[in-house]
């Protein structure tokens, strides 16, 4: 016969296994909900936990001043600065106005191309996250001619 | 399964410029089907590259990138026939992982 303890045993064994395997979707995601989840530049760097932005030339954006196509919008973002931890890149007037963050490392440039949604014309930032916590911004205004996000 | 990623990279003196695109429905969550229901999100939310096994760069998404995403990213110091691999994780729990050889 199998005593309470044993079955609590067996099932502490279970969940540590599940837990290693990366199963349990908690554990598994380390990925910024939150951040992702704010309307603004602002909550989206505070939910990531660095300060104000300050205005930068150090921080370049690059992308097309009109956008024919709101449903594909090439955006770069890249910095001369070093030191950097994290490179986001932002739509004001989006529905959520964090589009990505990159993750930065020795071995790779500041400097990241993708292509983004964009609901309407809008100022565009890119926020270079420095390892002490400071944030500096570029913008600039993309204007688009088809929106991207509604249907 | 989704289908595989396009990886091409190119290396330059001592930098490497990798360009992937990816094949992903990428919703956003904002549209609305014929019957006005949301279209539930269903997007990349991870991606994390490596050069020869070593993860260089990683990157986490929003459902704004575009449909099928593209992403540029220059490694230091890689040099022809070495490895690179992309791996991209969605929201839905599916991932992918795809490698090319800098030329």
């Amino acid at each position: 016969m199998q005593t309470r303890r044993e079955t609590l045993q067996h099932s502490a064994k279970v969940a540590a296994l599940l837990a290693a395997t990366g199963l349990f979707p908690q554990v598994a995601l380390a990925y910024n909900k939150s951040a992702f989840e704010g309307k603004t530049l602002a909550d989206a760097l505070k939910a990531l936990g660095s300060s104000a932005p300050v205005a930068s030339t150090s921080v370049t954006i690059g992308g097309p001043d009109i956008a024919e196509n709101g449903a594909v919008v090439p955006l770069t973002v890249s910095t001369t600065l070093s030191g950097v931890k994290q490179l986001l890149l932002l739509v004001e007037k989006n529905p959520s106005a964090l589009v990505a963050i990159f993750n930065m490392s020795d071995s790779v440039e500041a400097n990241f191309g993708t292509r983004s949604k964009m609901g309407q014309t809008s100022d565009v930032y890119a926020v270079a996250v420095m390892a002490d916590g400071k944030a500096l911004f570029a913008k600039k205004e993309v204007k688009v001619t088809l929106g991207g996000c509604g249907g | 399964m989704a289908d595989p990623m396009r990886i091409r990279a190119q290396a330059a003196g001592d930098k490497t410029t990798v360009r992937v695109l990816m094949s992903h429905e990428m919703e956003s969550g904002q549209r609305r089907d014929a019957a006005g229901k949301l279209v539930p999100a269903w997007h990349i939310s991870e991606v994390s590259a490596s050069h020869n096994g070593k993860v260089v760069m990683s990157a986490e998404w929003g459902a704004a990138v575009s449909k099928n995403p593209f992403l540029q990213f220059v490694i230091k110091g890689a040099k022809a026939g070495d490895k690179i691999a992309v791996t991209w994780k969605d929201n839905k729990g599916d991932s992918r992982t795809d490698e090319a050889t800098v030329s």
